[in-house]
C-alpha cells in the first residue's frame, strides 16, 4: 500500500515537473481561453440574449456565461494534451518502463490520470485568476472552493478519455485528426458555448447530442459549483462517463486483449 | 530454475503473422544468455512478452520462479530491464530519474537514497547526479539507465540492443560491464543483440529466427569450426550482415 502511495506520488511529481519546464504550454493553456473570453464573447455579447436560468438568479452577460464552459475546456485540451505525452512517452520507450513496474496496471494508468487532472486544475484556477483579475468576472469565494472537487471529477473524466485515445492510437501521426475529431465536436456540440435551449431553437437534433455529450454535464457541474451549487445529474454523468471510459482505458492497455498489444 | 529465466512453449502473432511459434529455452541463475537473431527474428516481440508489455497467445514464461501469468507483480518486481528505446527524461537530473523509477518499484526516502548514491557512485558518477540527462554522452546515459534497472535489486536483468547507437569503445566497455555484473554478482542476464562481437565464445546463446529457435547452447560449441558470424549466417541464410 505505501508502495502504492509512493509510486503515485512520483507521477505526479514528474508530471509537475514536467509541466514546470515547458512554459509554453502554460501560456499556450492561458491564452487559448483568455483569446475566446476577450474576443468571441465581446463580439457575441450583442447578438446573443440570454434568459435567467439556474444557476444564474439574474440577467448575466455572455463572457460571464462562457468561462465555465472555457474551464471545461481549458481540462479538455489538457487531457488530450496529456494523452499526446503518453503517445509519445510509448514512442520513446518510458511509457514501457512505467508498465515494467510491479505496481497494478490500473492503479499507474489511475495514477498517471491524477498527476494530468491535477495539472489541469492548476490551469484553471489561473484562468479563473486572470478572468477576474482583467475582465472583472468573479464568483462568490464558495464557488472558488466548491469548484476544486468539480473540476477534480470533470478533469479524470476527461483525462480517462485521452488515456482511451491513447491506447488505441498506434503513432503520433494519427493524433491530429482524433484531436480534431474530439476536441472540436466536443466543444461546439456543447453548452460550453450556447445553452441548450439556445441549440433548440436551432436544431432539436444538435440540442439532444449536446445534451447527451459528456462534455456538457462537465461544464454543467462547474458552473453550478462556481456558484456554490452542486448539479447532482451532471455530476452522476461525469462519473458515468469517466467509468465507461477508464474501463475502456483499462482494457486498451490490458497485455492480453488490448490494441497495445498491436504495437510491438 | 529458481533465479534464472524460463520461456515454456510461448507462441504469439500478430493478426495472421506468427512472430514466435513455440518458442522454449532456459537460462541458469548468473548466466550470460545473448539472445541473437536477425532484424524481424522475433526479439522484440519476446521482449514484449518478457517484460508482460503484452502475453503471450499460449505458454508461459518464469522469471526467477515466478510466472509471469500467474503472479505478474512478483515476477516482475525480479527484473531488470534496459530498452532499446532511450527512457531517461533529458529535462530532468540524473538523481530525479533514478528516484522516479525508484519510486515505480515502490522505494522511496533513505532506502532509494542510499541505492540511488551507491549506484552513482559504483559508476564514478556521483559528482553528475545533479546535472540533466541531457548533458550525459550516449554511453553514460546508457551506463545510467544499466544501473537504474539494478536499483531494486533483481535476479534477472534484460537488455534489449543496449548499445545501439554507440560507438565501438563504448560498446565494448558496456558489453563487458554487463559480463561482469553475471559473474560477479550472480544476476541472470539476457542481452538481445544482432551483432555477434558482443558475445564470448563462453557465452550462453539462443539464436532466433523467423521466430524459432535455431539454435541453443554455448556460443563456441555452436560456432563450431566457422567464426561465430559466419555460423550465425548460415543458421539464418539471410542477407544480413552481422559485425
Amino acid at each position: 500500500m505505501k508502495g502504492m502511495l509512493v509510486c503515485l506520488i512520483a507521477i505526479v511529481q514528474r508530471e509537475a515537473l514536467r509541466f514546470i519546464s515547458q512554459r509554453s504550454r502554460f501560456l499556450a493553456a492561458l491564452v487559448r481561453p483568455l483569446v475566446w473570453l476577450v474576443v468571441f464573447a465581446a463580439g457575441f455579447r450583442a447578438a446573443l440574449g440570454l434568459s435567467i436560468m439556474p444557476p444564474y438568479q439574474t440577467y448575466i452577460t455572455y463572457e460571464v456565461y462562457i468561462v465555465p464552459g472555457l474551464c471545461g475546456m481549458v481540462q479538455l485540451f489538457s487531457g488530450m494534451q496529456s494523452s499526446l505525452s503518453l503517445v509519445y512517452d510509448r514512442e520513446m520507450g518510458s511509457m514501457r518502463l512505467l508498465l515494467t513496474s510491479p505496481m497494478p496496471r490500473w492503479w499507474l494508468l489511475f495514477s498517471k490520470l491524477v498527476a494530468s487532472t491535477l495539472i489541469s486544475v492548476i490551469q484553471v484556477y489561473a484562468f479563473l485568476g486572470i478572468a477576474g483579475l482583467l475582465a472583472g468576472i468573479k464568483f462568490p469565494v464558495l464557488g472558488y472552493v466548491l469548484v476544486f472537487p468539480a473540476l477534480l471529477v470533470s478533469g479524470l473524466m476527461l483525462g480517462a478519455l485521452g488515456l482511451l485515445l491513447s491506447s488505441t492510437i498506434k503513432e503520433l501521426e494519427n493524433f491530429a485528426g482524433v484531436m480534431n475529431f474530439v476536441i472540436f465536436p466536443m466543444f461546439f456540440m456543447s453548452t460550453a458555448l450556447y445553452p441548450l435551449w439556445k441549440m433548440a431553437e436551432a436544431s432539436v437534433l444538435l440540442r439532444d447530442i449536446c445534451a447527451y455529450n459528456p462534455f456538457s454535464h462537465a461544464v454543467e457541474l462547474i458552473r453550478f459549483a462556481l456558484y456554490g451549487q452542486v448539479n447532482l445529474e451532471a455530476l452522476g454523468w461525469v462519473v458515468l462517463a469517466f467509468v465507461v471510459f477508464m474501463a475502456g482505458s483499462l482494457w486498451g492497455y490490458d497485455p492480453a486483449r488490448g490494441m497495445i498489444r498491436k504495437k510491438a | 530454475m529458481v533465479g534464472g529465466i524460463k520461456v515454456s512453449r510461448v507462441s504469439h502473432g500478430y493478426g495472421q503473422k506468427q512472430a514466435l511459434i513455440d518458442v522454449s529455452f532456459e537460462v541458469e541463475k548468473g548466466a550470460f544468455c545473448a539472445l541473437l537473431g536477425p532484424n524481424g527474428a522475433g526479439k522484440s516481440t519476446l521482449f514484449s512478452l518478457l517484460t508482460r508489455l503484452f502475453v503471450p497467445r499460449s505458454g508461459d514464461v518464469e522469471i526467477a520462479g515466478a510466472s509471469l501469468g500467474r503472479d505478474p507483480r512478483q515476477a516482475l518486481a525480479r527484473l531488470g530491464v534496459v530498452f532499446q528505446q532511450p527512457t531517461f527524461d533529458m529535462d530532468l537530473t540524473v538523481r530525479r530519474n533514478l528516484k522516479y523509477f525508484a519510486a515505480l518499484q515502490g522505494l522511496s526516502g533513505k532506502d532509494a537514497d542510499r541505492r540511488i548514491s551507491d549506484a552513482l557512485e559504483r559508476l564514478g558518477m556521483a559528482e553528475r547526479a545533479n546535472e540533466k540527462a541531457r548533458a550525459l554522452n550516449g554511453g553514460h546515459r546508457r551506463r545510467m539507465e544499466i544501473a537504474r534497472s539494478l536499483l531494486h535489486d533483481p535476479s534477472v536483468l534484460l537488455l534489449d540492443e543496449p548499445t545501439v547507437g554507440l560507438d565501438a569503445a563504448t560498446r565494448r566497455g558496456i558489453t563487458e560491464h554487463v559480463h561482469e555484473l553475471a559473474a560477479n554478482t550472480g544476476l541472470t542476464v539476457l542481452w538481445a543483440t544482432h551483432l555477434v562481437d558482443e558475445i564470448s565464445a563462453g557465452d550462453r546463446l539462443v539464436v532466433l529466427h523467423k521466430g524459432q529457435i535455431v539454435a541453443d547452447g554455448i556460443s563456441e560449441k555452436i560456432a563450431g569450426d566457422l567464426s561465430l558470424g559466419d555460423r550465425f549466417l548460415a543458421l539464418t541464410k539471410s542477407e544480413e550482415v552481422a559485425a
